[in-house]
């Protein structure tokens, strides 16, 4: 720790601090443009100049300065800033006006206006006319691509995005080049941005040379509600703000949680927003001689009843990757009230049976656990297409302390160098035997890390034991390296979709004698199963349910609804407040930033009101009694945003190493990151990310 | 003056053989091994004891500078950066040090390598100086081949020397640009602290030196600090190379001793002022970034570090450049501010938007269409660069028009009145741009 005196006020704060951190924890707030505590220190913006007692007679850059390199006085008195002496605040007038003269002062046409660092920092350090007679400065603005729209004559050349790309995102795509008053940002050759954190620089971007092209000119921030809320794009969880005027969603924005997002958010999460006023479903529709016509509630709902009360039994239920706990539980409930266990919340042929201990099936150590971690091994998965905050997470860790990051599965750029083990089971058989080399980083390894993907676990064509074998040998690995112990539980899985975790810990798997997904799906094609409902669940083959009475409740009009006998709207993430647990097994909840469209209702209060209609109504009338009895039956779902890692040893009884197994291909099952859901696939940016990613590999193919 | 038995640089004018052979025998590599092997500490004592200031600008002690390098390794090398991207306008010693006297520099690193217990030293060659370069280059391989420097020398001091050619960028003989040009990146200076004692080239301590301060310290062990602290006055001892360009007679680069009265070096070795001392305007004493002062300031003056700080300006390099009355000092300082713009990296605000600004307004007063007022404005404007940039080319770019407004302002002020006294004739209104 050091003691400094901030403008006289006598502070402790340890070592490492800047000055700027230590003039903020004395209460004194410095302005900057150029700094920002998650990346590297530039330095050159000048903004935050703070008077030094016993240094060089001139102002010092308090982002750049450590305590640590503060002088003592004469007779061992702490050492001495200042933030608000007449030499400070000239210094800080004079970098604004030279900030000022060549900016646009365009703020009346500018995205950025009423949320602008400059607009605001020159409410304090600007004047009020220009002593610059000179003609301005012009800059030819540059293409990034679909989401990021630049207007670079009002960029200041703080560098925050280029270290942003360089240094979080991984990839060097963006730089200044030329000097002096030449020097401008550029992605070099003109072209789009490759990353998925590409949207972090509008918000990193402290003037408005880097704004939403998609929001552009939509809305002023000021006339936006703003609610905090959770992302559903994958099962990271990510915390966002939803920003809303009226009934649309305008922008979608990131919350600072520094164990899960910290303050980024992927593309997905913030440019989604335009799929959820596209292919809505917001009346309820009867399938009638063989088209989808429009319908009342009473009429749907009384469909629904009329074909459930004929079915009996053979009923069936699968969710799908947005479902909240809340809505699930009710269907659950709902099935379980004819006498039906077969629900599912899995891809088909999962390897995660219903008996799966709660630490197999979610990330242990939590994303911030990454962090701590001295050797990765990731099985079956491509964290950047599937939880981009993730890889991250990951290059985070590789940057600080180049961990030996081993990787079993497709071969990808994951923005940070890795040992390419092989793509199949086998590959982690020989890992687990101990005949590749790798087996020895991961012995040697403190804190070793297994994550397993989601797709590892799944095999469509080879059944579910394949699935079973790779979570076997995964922990097998696990349990040589030492990485399941009390203290460090090095093993999680990486999952696609916001819905699984909670789908698993409500076990909306198969029970009471049910069937699984893929078996209810050839259930309903044999004519066996007359009724399922498809719970936001689009990702299945449609095209094999046979003359299964389907129901689907859900929020878009996607492969689901066309095969659908009964279309019940539902509301999509934005517009209920719904439980979802991310992978690492944290509950969260999400808010409404606004109200379903047209006609359309909460999923859970659907199954509530078809419930009444068949005459046995489910026991509780409002989204607070559901959760009541949830939490009676699930008690941790009430524990929001905790962590919960597994028991050791309940992994150690499953692992094991098959003595023969099925050699499965571990791919990443996400193909196309943009387009994951049904939300993403109604948003018309993400089409163009996807497709503009596409003729990207095409070229480089 | 200085005695010809006092010189350093004896082959200054390149009369001489610059080889090997030749650099022996004017001195170069003999007993050099006997300095070597007094170790360390003589070595930094000695040059501290020699008052040698830093030849580059700043004028920073060479001996406490050493000094600074870590007394033990923690297991990081030690490395010499030796800077000899001399890009100063007005300033041009060490090319003719790099192209005469190449030797005194190779040996000089090797003592100086030894003094802060360094086995590695760059040389950072200023872009343009192709044949300086292939000189410098071709001693470094002499010098290998005599095993004078090299792993297992006859020095019993390993000593391994890099001559890296820079790009030609002003900005990159800013010690910490040039270390980061020298790793192969932008030459855009770092933020100090960490200094490059403690974390330089590759984040290993290094030192900086000008190629004028490392190429003297052979001469100051062979004879004794105390010879070299005998010239010239306290605080500013031993011989200097000056450069005198401009409106003199004979233009030239002379070893002088510090301290040497303005008049007496220009009447001595300039061979005058063109057409006579009435004729004299001002003087840039030390390279473009020195403030300009008036004839009557500097013509008594003695030409060292305190003394052209007595009179408002600073010796920098010792480049001088000697203007008479026919010379156009608006325009004169015009041109310097445009070549601070046009060199500015564009890392940090100050600089890189002031130098523009300045630059611009200079060419208004050089026509005189400006305000009086702007004057002080643009003084201002200097004020608010000086000192709050990165590196020190923002003092640099200030310091010339700070000059020019506190000695000059009669001047640019009647050529405001000229200007608006014509457009008054024209019938004209005294228009301003953007008014």
């Amino acid at each position: 720790m050091a003691n400094l005196k901030v403008d006289g006020k006598l502070v402790e704060v340890p070592d490492h601090f800047t000055l700027l951190q230590a003039a903020e924890a004395a209460g004194a707030e410095i302005p900057r443009f150029c700094f920002h505590e998650r990346l590297s220190v530039a330095g050159n913006c000048r903004m935050c100049l703070v008077e030094v007692k016993g240094g060089p007679p001139k102002p010092q850059a308090s982002c750049a300065m450590s305590v640590r390199d503060l002088r003592p006085g004469p007779n061992g008195e702490p050492p001495e800033m200042f933030t608000n002496t007449p030499m400070v605040k000239k210094a800080r007038e004079g970098v604004m006006e030279f900030l000022l003269i060549n900016h646009p002062l365009d703020c009346p046409i500018c995205d950025q206006g009423g949320e602008c660092d400059l607009q605001d920092q020159a409410m304090a350090y600007g004047v009020d006319k220009s002593r610059f007679h000179e003609n301005k400065r012009a800059v030819e603005d540059k293409y990034m691509g679909p989401l990021v729209k630049t207007v670079m004559t009002r960029c200041i050349q703080c560098t925050r995005c280029v270290r942003f790309i360089t240094e979080v995102a991984g990839v060097s795509e963006l730089g200044l080049i030329n000097r002096g008053e030449d020097a401008e940002i550029t992605p070099y050759l003109e072209q789009a941005l490759t990353s998925e954190l590409q949207g972090n620089i509008i918000d990193l971007c402290p003037v408005g040379a880097l704004t939403s092209k998609p929001y552009a000119f939509h809305a002023r921030p000021w006339e936006l509600n703003k609610t905090e809320s959770i992302d559903v794009m994958d099962a990271v969880g990510s915390n966002i703000r939803v920003d809303a005027r009226g009934r649309e969603v305008m922008r979608i924005l990131p919350r600072l949680h520094e164990d899960i997002n910290e303050e980024w958010i992927s593309d997905k999460t913030r440019f989604v927003w335009d799929g959820l006023k596209a292919q809505r479903l917001d009346r309820p529709y009867v399938k009638k001689n063989g088209k989808l016509v429009a319908a009342s509630w009473d009429e749907a709902l009384s469909t629904v009843a009329q074909a459930m009360k004929t079915a009996g039994k053979k009923v069936g239920a699968i969710a799908g990757d947005l479902a909240g706990v809340e809505e699930m539980f009710a269907l659950k409930d709902l099935l379980a009230s004819v006498g039906s266990g077969m629900t599912d919340c899995r891809p088909p042929m999962s390897g995660l049976d219903p008996m799966t201990p709660r630490g197999a099936y979610t990330l242990n150590t939590g994303i911030a656990g990454i962090e701590r971690a001295d050797a990765i091994l990731l099985v079956g998965t491509n964290p950047r297409r599937e939880a981009a905050l993730v890889n991250a997470r990951i290059r985070k860790a590789w940057r600080k302390s180049e961990v030996e990051i081993g990787m079993i599965g497709e071969a990808g750029e994951l923005t940070y160098p890795y040992t390419h083990i092989g793509a199949d089971s086998a590959a982690l058989a020989s890992v687990a035997d101990g005949k590749h080399k790798f087996a020895k980083v991961l012995a040697k390894a403190k804190n070793p890390l297994i994550i397993v993907g989601e797709g590892a676990v799944t095999h469509a064509g080879l059944g579910k034991q394949a699935g079973r074998d790779v979570l076997a040998l995964a922990l097998q690995v696990a349990r040589n390296a030492d990485a399941l112990r009390d203290d460090w539980l090095g093993f999680g899985m990486l999952h696609n979709a916001a819905a699984r975790v909670g789908g698993l810990d409500i076990g909306f798997t198969p029970h009471n004698g049910g069937v699984c997904s893929a078996d209810q799906i050839k259930l309903a094609e044999e004519g066996k199963l007359d009724i399922l409902f498809l719970l936001g669940a689009d990702d299945y083959d449609m095209s094999a349910m046979g003359k299964a009475f389907v129901v689907y409740i859900g929020s878009h009009g996607d492969a689901g609804a066309h095969r659908a006998d009964v279309i019940l709207p539902g509301a999509a993430y934005t517009e209920k407040s719904a439980t979802y647990v991310n992978t690492e097994g944290r509950v969260q909840q999400t808010a409404r930033a606004v109200f379903p469209p047209g006609e359309a209702k909460e999923d859970w209060a659907i199954i509530r009101a078809l419930s009444g209609v068949l005459g046995a109504p489910l026991p509780y009338d409002s989204l607070r009694a559901l959760r009541a009895r949830l939490y009676a039956v699930h008690p941790h779902l009430a524990r929001l945003d905790t962590l919960e890692p597994g028991q050791a040893a309940e992994l150690m009884e499953r692992a094991g190493r098959p003595g023969e197994f099925a050699n499965a291909p571990l791919g990443s099952p996400v193909r196309d990151f943009y387009l994951t859901n049904p939300i993403a696939r109604a948003s018309k940016v993400m089409g163009e990310c996807a497709q503009l990613q596409a003729g990207l590999k095409q070229a480089a193919e | 003056m200085l005695q010809d038995k006092d010189r350093i640089f004896t082959n200054l004018y390149g009369l001489h053989d610059w080889r090997l052979e030749g650099a022996r025998s004017r001195g170069s590599w003999s007993g050099t091994k006997a300095l070597v092997d007094k170790g360390r500490d003589w070595l930094t004592n000695e040059v501290k004891a020699s008052g040698l200031r830093g030849r580059g600008g700043a004028g920073f002690p060479t001996g406490l500078k050493w000094s600074f390098m870590p007394q033990k390794s923690d297991g990081r090398p030690h490395y010499l950066l030796v800077n000899a991207d001399e890009s100063e306008p007005g300033t041009c010693k060490d090319r003719e040090i790099l192209r005469h006297d190449p030797h005194h520099l190779v040996e000089g690193c090797l003592l100086a390598a030894r003094a802060m217990d360094a086995h590695l030293c760059f040389i950072y060659v200023r872009g343009e100086f192709m044949r300086e370069r292939q000189r410098l280059e071709a001693a470094v391989e002499e010098a290998y081949e005599a095993r004078l420097i090299g792993k297992d020398n006859i020095h019993g001091w390993d000593l391994d020397i890099i001559v890296h050619h820079g790009a030609g960028a002003y900005i990159c003989g800013e010690e910490t640009a040039l270390m980061e040009s020298l790793e192969g990146k932008k030459g855009q200076p770092r933020l100090k602290p960490p200094f490059p004692a403690g974390m330089g080239v590759y984040g290993n301590p290094t030192t900086v030196n000008n190629v004028e301060s490392i190429a003297v310290v052979p001469e100051i062990l062979k004879r004794g600090a105390s010879w070299f602290a005998g010239i010239g006055r306290d605080k500013n001892q031993g011989t200097k190379l000056f450069m005198v360009s401009g409106h003199v007679n004979t233009p030239v680069t002379v070893e002088e001793a510090l301290g040497v009265p303005f008049r007496e070096l220009i009447e001595k070795h300039a061979g005058g002022i063109r057409g006579g001392w009435d004729n004299l305007l001002a003087v840039i004493p030390g390279g473009a970034s020195c403030p300009a002062v008036r004839a009557d300031q500097i013509i008594d003056a003695v030409m060292d570090f305190d003394g052209m700080r007595e009179i408002g300006t600073s010796f920098g390099t010792g480049g001088l450049i000697v203007m008479d009355k026919s010379t156009d000092i608006i325009k004169a300082i015009w041109r310097i501010a445009a070549f601070f713009k046009h060199e500015s990296c564009g890392q940090c605000t100050p600089c890189r938007e002031g130098t523009g600004w300045m630059m611009r307004v200079m060419a208004r007063m050089v026509e005189g269409r400006a305000q009086k007022r702007e004057i002080d404005m643009l003084f201002e404007v200097t004020k608010q660069i000086e000192g709050h940039t990165i590196c020190a080319l923002g003092d640099a770019a200030a310091w010339p028009i700070q000059g020019l407004i506190r000695n000059f302002r009669p001047t640019i002020e009647a050529r405001i009145d000229a200007y608006t006294h014509r457009a008054n004739n024209d019938g004209a209104v005294p228009s301003i741009a953007a008014e």
